[in-house]
């Protein structure tokens, strides 16, 4: 997930510009802003938006305290940074319930935007929430969406309410009644995606609102979105003041400039992301965090949410444990392999972490996803006795193992010679006094 | 819409017998920034405005207008696409962009044309894409091939080309999953619907056609590298023309990449589809 990533490059290259300085001159901050401004247009960033960006971070940069700080460069950072989660909208903000259910969400925004797909992915995770969610299939237009959406409700065991190509107000009515019928509290409806200035289709949402008064109207918008963002986003918000955003298709090589313009544009906040293909794809959007990732600063507390998601404590307790009595075996190793799967994969994982995200991409050649599931393959390939206790793994073990997993009996040597210098490490992370020179060397090679 | 006529409208009010300057060109490169060809493309064509207008020692903002414009067109470099037959088309592009929309649209085009078209249903992995596909071909009275979903699309095309043949077919469009261009899976079965095509009837004439949506920004730049890393792509249908989306991200496109327009969609009906046209479509860039 190379979320932002190339902003964040292009301003870590900026930014290490300026660190490199001790004072500022208002000159360089003007060249640094400069840089800046072309970084976020690149970015898709919208030109205006850009343009008050720049403006709101130079008034902050060129203050008396910025010139005599010994760190300006990490100063300016910081005001950038501060800015980023401002314009993104400060706090994370959470899906409105009406107090008298149903709650109704309706979806609107361009076609292809994503709209049935989020749809899915919602009701996924309300019904883990442990709310009973309704679909509602009202795009009439668009050959085969009714399908869409019945083949997606199917794949997830939630019901989906349809009446063909009636008029979606009145679907929308009957299906609220349906709910309230079979006690279900949140009813998600799908509708046709349209341009902002088809004005017959906006008619047909405005009378939806009217109608029924949804609790949330939801703008759903391609994140890859251009220049073109401010003129949708506003159509739209003018036209049903929607109650929130829904930024999709995140995991691309997106640039994601449409997460800075869309907020600062309409005021309303983004509330969700989907990362990806999946239906467990989507993520609650935490500007702090985004404005992290942006500068490549990682995203820890999205990786320990993600790690709260694939492990269960009982297991991380006792996978604790056993680090701390290095009773650490090749089973343990495949629940992580298993585990780092669940969060999204190694890479996945490595771009939230703090000064990784930027450097990904000149590392992403030298990670083999598929050594891990090769690694895997040989363990599996193992007797539980020699999992247990890899010591026990001679030369005939080692030519079975290696024809079980299809694999040469040199890639059997090399898991087992890291499965020991891993041992080794975790060894030396419990008693670091006792390793000390080691260990300096270890933080040294783990810094770099 | 209509920043820019209001733009000039002003200039030729306020700089009548001055000369072109910086307010001027600032005013510009929002301009041609907000059409998304991104802000390098936009600065360049700014400096080659500028030197052009030295030379013809333009100092009005009408006649540069003019200028703009040629130059404008000028950097589309269209060449006429000449279809020779039979023809395979291979649709490919990322997912909501308008894949199948535009294969029915083609599909009418050929028809006009007096061509037989075949549509091979490759999209074996999105909810309903397949009976989506059906519908149209349904629709236009069009033959389809086709399996279910989760099939394997090399198979369905291998099914098609070979009907095709049989059929003496003119035209067959082979739709393709939509995949983020990041997934290397999916693009290695793009390569395999690409040597099937090929190995099966070497005498048609192969056109791989990406489908760009014309509201995304400097992503479709990444989205057409990152096809062509596994198939040449011959030509781009631009789609969603018919909102205020501007589409300049085709400069960069085929300035760096050498990937020529072949059709603009701008609509949700069949018949909204026509052959790249360079000068309309600036003429809405400079609206």
């Amino acid at each position: 997930m190379a979320l932002f990533s190339n902003l964040g490059e292009r301003l870590n290259h900026i930014f290490s510009k300026l660190t490199k300085h001790g004072k500022l001159t208002s000159l360089e901050i003007k060249e640094a802003m400069r840089e800046i401004r072309i970084a976020l247009l690149e970015a898709d960033v919208n030109f205006s938006v850009a343009k008050d960006f720049i403006a709101k971070v130079s008034e902050k940069a060129v203050g008396e305290e910025i010139l005599k700080s010994l760190t300006p460069g990490q100063q300016v950072i910081k005001i950038v940074r501060d800015e980023l989660t401002a314009l993104m909208g400060g706090e994370n903000q959470k899906l409105n319930v009406s107090p008298k259910p149903p709650t109704v969400i309706m979806m609107c925004g361009l076609q292809g935007s994503g709209k049935t797909t989020l749809c899915g992915k919602l009701a996924l995770k309300l019904k883990k929430e442990g709310k009973k969610p309704l679909l509602v299939a009202c795009d009439i237009y668009r050959p085969a969406a009714i399908d869409q959406l019945k083949v997606l409700g199917k794949s997830i065991q939630i019901d989906v309410f349809e009446k063909g190509t009636q008029n979606p107000t009145k679907t929308v009515r009957e299906a609220i009644a349906y709910a309230e019928k079979f006690a279900l509290d949140t009813v998600i409806v799908d509708t046709a995606g349209r341009l902002q200035i088809d004005e017959k289709l906006m008619e047909e949402l405005k009378d939806i609102k009217k109608n029924i008064d949804p609790t949330e109207i939801l703008l759903v918008i391609d994140s890859m979105i251009g220049q073109e963002a401010v003129s949708v986003s506003t159509a739209f918000n003018d036209a049903l003041d929607v109650t929130g955003v829904v930024l999709t298709k995140i995991d691309g090589d997106t640039r994601g400039g449409a997460a800075l313009s869309i907020r600062s544009v309409i005021g309303k906040p983004i509330k969700f992301v989907g990362v990806g293909e999946k239906l467990t794809d989507l993520e609650p959007f935490y500007p702090d965090r985004m404005a992290s990732r942006i500068l490549g600063m990682g995203d820890v507390l999205t990786l320990i949410d993600k790690a709260q998601e694939a492990v269960d404590e009982k297991m991380a307790q006792e996978m604790e444990r056993k680090f701390r009595e290095n009773s650490f075996d090749l089973n343990d190793y495949i629940e992580q392999v298993n585990s780092l799967k669940k969060m999204g994969g190694l890479k996945s994982v490595l771009s939230m972490m703090p000064g990784i995200g930027s450097k990904l991409k000149q590392i992403e050649d030298q990670i083999d996803e598929k050594a891990l599931e090769k690694n895997k393959a040989i363990i599996q390939s193992m007797t539980a006795k020699e999992r247990e206790n890899p010591d026990i793994i001679n030369g005939s073990r080692r030519q079975r193992i290696a024809k079980g997993a299809g694999v040469q009996v040199s890639d059997v040597n090399n898991l087992i010679k890291q499965f020991n210098q891993s041992k080794e490490m975790m060894r030396m992370m419990k008693n670091p006094k006792a390793y000390g020179g080691k260990m300096a060397m270890m933080r040294k090679l783990m810094g770099q | 819409m209509g920043i820019f006529k209001k733009f000039f409208e002003k200039l030729k009010y306020t700089f009548k017998k001055t000369e072109l300057n910086d307010d001027f060109y600032d005013e510009l490169e929002s301009v041609l920034v907000s059409s998304d060809m991104g802000v390098e493309t936009a600065l360049d064509i700014m400096d080659e405005l500028r030197l052009v207008c030295k030379q013809k020692l333009i100092k009005d903002a009408d006649s540069a207008q003019v200028e703009l414009k040629n130059l404008l067109i000028s950097k589309l470099n269209a060449q006429k696409v000449e279809f020779s037959y039979p023809l395979i088309i291979t649709v490919v592009g990322v997912n909501g962009v308008g894949k199948t929309t535009s294969i029915a649209k083609m599909t009418k085009y050929f028809i006009r044309e007096k061509k037989s078209v075949l549509l091979a249903a490759g999209d074996t992995f999105r909810a309903a894409a397949t009976e989506q596909l059906n519908m149209w071909a349904e629709r236009l009275k069009t033959k389809i091939v086709k399996q279910g979903e989760g099939a394997d699309s090399a198979a369905v095309v291998f099914d098609a080309v070979h009907s095709m043949k049989a059929k003496n077919t003119d035209v067959l469009i082979v739709d393709t999953a939509g995949r983020l261009h990041t997934k290397t899976n999916l693009m290695k079965e793009l390569e395999k619907i690409n040597n099937v095509a090929s190995r099966e009837y070497p005498e048609a004439k192969r056109l791989n056609l990406i489908v760009l949506d014309a509201s995304i920004g400097q992503n479709s730049i990444a989205q057409v590298k990152a096809f062509k890393d596994s198939v040449d792509i011959d030509g781009i249908i631009l789609t969603k023309l018919d909102g205020t989306a501007k589409g300049g991200v085709v400069y960069p496109i085929i300035n760096e990449l050498n990937v020529p327009i072949i059709f603009t969609g701008f609509g949700e009906g069949v018949d909204d589809l026509s052959v790249f046209d360079a000068e309309s479509f600036v003429d809405k860039i400079l609206m």
